[in-house]
């Protein structure tokens, strides 16, 4: 009798349990690279076009250079180059050539003309909406007035500490 | 009656237990093992992509940072794979008769993605944030290796769980300065912080990043 009730347990329990074997790498999660027809190439019918809400200029902070430095160095330097004159590395293997981002008189771009431009681009410029935040954006039009700034900088503009140290 | 084995039936015997105890042990070792090996994992494969795209020539040549194509790898938990748009930006000007870069072109005209073949994947139920581990100092070459070098793009490293928690039990000699977490051919130079001063910079430790629900939730 035992043996029977034991393999009538075993003939239930153990595909109970199987059922658990599943192969749990493969799971039904959000995956956003999934399939072509996941990815959105095609604009969804009854959508507006993508305009960029109105954001507010954050304040200036040695932080918001620092990061506007660094987005600067990241996005824009291999066109634009460093120093913002233009040569950068992709231009350089032919790609046309923009205009200085510095004034020759030391004055960066309209901060306004710059946010748009980085926005939306301009000419063979492609905009950078998707790939630049908009306090990212902000960042970078505080650092091109540092960096043209930097550009002409007299010794008067130096701390006092810089003046000791440059003697 | 004459026995029914020879002598040299005991050597045999024993030589066959032996060499099934040894199979057996093998087979199993082999099996646990075996997934884990560089080579099941594809750990420095290339892959064939629709474009070959050369990590090596952008980024090691030209110089073109990391986050230009791989954008919301600070922010989200995905790096992101560049859209066609971003191949764009500078291919809509140069190398534009370039027959290596017909897939793309013909990508943005028709208006449908490309569709890149991953190189590193880990399992659904593994939970993974590209945003967590930059913000908190983790170069992107801890996981990915060296891409800058790479001319076609390869998996570096296993991602086992063993990797991951090599580093989750003890992060402080991994992390390095914010400004060199793109920077994938990066040493200590005697300069940089040291362990301890970098994972108070980060805010990083005071709890334990071995939990099972950190990465499985
Ligand atoms: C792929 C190369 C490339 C990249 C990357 C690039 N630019 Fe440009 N940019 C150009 C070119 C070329 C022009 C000239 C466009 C035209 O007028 O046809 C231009 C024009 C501009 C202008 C307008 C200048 C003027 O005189 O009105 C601004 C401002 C600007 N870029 C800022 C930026 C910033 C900021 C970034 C980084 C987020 C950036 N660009 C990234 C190539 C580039
Ligand atoms: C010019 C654009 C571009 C730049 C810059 C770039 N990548 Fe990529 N990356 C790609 C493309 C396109 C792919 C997909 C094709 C492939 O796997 O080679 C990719 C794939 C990858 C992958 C493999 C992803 C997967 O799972 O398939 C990794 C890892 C990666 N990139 C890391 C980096 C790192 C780290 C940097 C900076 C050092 C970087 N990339 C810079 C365009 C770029
Ligand atoms: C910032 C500008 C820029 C971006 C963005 C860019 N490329 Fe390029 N790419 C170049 C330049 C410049 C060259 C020529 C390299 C040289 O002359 O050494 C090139 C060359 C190439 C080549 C041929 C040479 C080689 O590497 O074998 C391929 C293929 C290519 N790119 C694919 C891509 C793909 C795919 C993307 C999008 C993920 C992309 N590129 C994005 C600037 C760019
Ligand atoms: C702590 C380890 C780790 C670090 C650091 C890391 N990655 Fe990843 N990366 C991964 C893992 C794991 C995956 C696979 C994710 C998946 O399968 O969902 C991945 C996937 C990717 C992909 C494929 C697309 C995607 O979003 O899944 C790209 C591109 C990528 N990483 C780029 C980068 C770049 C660029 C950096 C540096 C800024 C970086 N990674 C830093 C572990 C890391
Ligand atoms: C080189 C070191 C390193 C490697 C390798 C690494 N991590 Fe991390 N990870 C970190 C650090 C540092 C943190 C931030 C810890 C903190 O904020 O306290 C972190 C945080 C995380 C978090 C977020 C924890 C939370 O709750 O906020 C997850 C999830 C995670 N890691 C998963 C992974 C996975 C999965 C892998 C393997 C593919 C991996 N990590 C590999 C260093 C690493
Ligand atoms: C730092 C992240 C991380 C933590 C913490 C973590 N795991 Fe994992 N785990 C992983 C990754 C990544 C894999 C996928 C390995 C692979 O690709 O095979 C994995 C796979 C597994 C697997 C599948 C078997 C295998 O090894 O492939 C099991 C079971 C597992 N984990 C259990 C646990 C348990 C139990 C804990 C808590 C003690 C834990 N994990 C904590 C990252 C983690």
């Amino acid at each position: 009798m035992n043996a029977v009730r034991s393999v009538c347990i075993m003939a239930i329990s153990l595909p109970l349990l199987a059922g658990g074997c599943d192969d749990m790498s493969k799971q039904d999660r959000e995956n956003p690279y999934a399939s072509r027809n996941s990815a959105p190439a095609d604009i969804a019918q009854g959508t507006v076009p993508y305009h960029d809400a109105p954001h507010p200029v954050p304040p200036l902070t040695a932080g918001l250079l620092q990061r506007g430095r660094s987005e600067y160095h990241a996005f824009c330097a291999p066109c634009h180059a460093e120093t913002g004159n233009g040569d950068g590395m992709v231009v350089q293997r032919g790609f046309p050539a923009p205009l200085p981002l510095v004034t020759p008189d030391g004055h960066a771009l309209p901060s306004r003309h710059v946010y748009d431009v980085i926005t939306v681009g301009q000419g063979i410029m492609y905009g950078f909406a998707q790939r630049i935040a908009p306090e990212d954006r902000w960042a970078i039009v505080a650092y091109l007035h540092a960096l043209a700034r930097s550009q002409h900088a007299t010794r008067a503009d130096m701390t006092p500490e810089q003046q000791a140290s440059a003697q | 009656m004459a026995a029914l084995f020879t002598p040299r039936a005991n050597v045999i015997m024993t030589a066959s237990v032996l060499a099934i105890a040894c199979a057996v042990t093998s087979g199993c070792l082999l099996w646990f093992a075996w997934p884990y090996t560089d080579y099941a994992r594809q750990v420095g494969w290339t892959i064939e992509q629709p474009v070959p795209f050369s990590h090596q020539h952008h980024v090691a040549g030209l110089g073109i940072d990391c986050r230009f194509c791989h954008s919301s790898v600070e922010r989200s938990a995905q790096a992101s794979m560049p859209p066609t748009f971003t191949c764009m930006t500078c291919h809509s000007q140069i190398w534009t008769d370039a027959a290596v870069l017909a897939g793309i072109r013909d990508s943005f005209l028709r208006n449908t993605p490309m569709t890149w073949q991953r190189v590193t994947d880990v399992p659904d139920y593994v939970y993974f944030n590209h945003g967590i581990h930059v913000t908190k100092g983790v170069g992107c070459e801890s996981c990915h290796g060296n891409v800058a070098t790479m001319a076609l793009t390869y998996k570096a490293k296993s991602l086992t769980m063993q990797f991951c928690l090599d580093c989750h039990r003890d992060p402080g000699s991994s992390l390095r300065p914010a400004e060199n977490i793109f920077d994938t051919d990066w040493h200590r130079v005697p300069s940089t912080p040291g362990p301890a001063a970098l994972l108070a910079r980060y805010h990083v430790g005071g709890r334990n990043l071995t939990e099972c629900s950190i990465c499985h939730r």
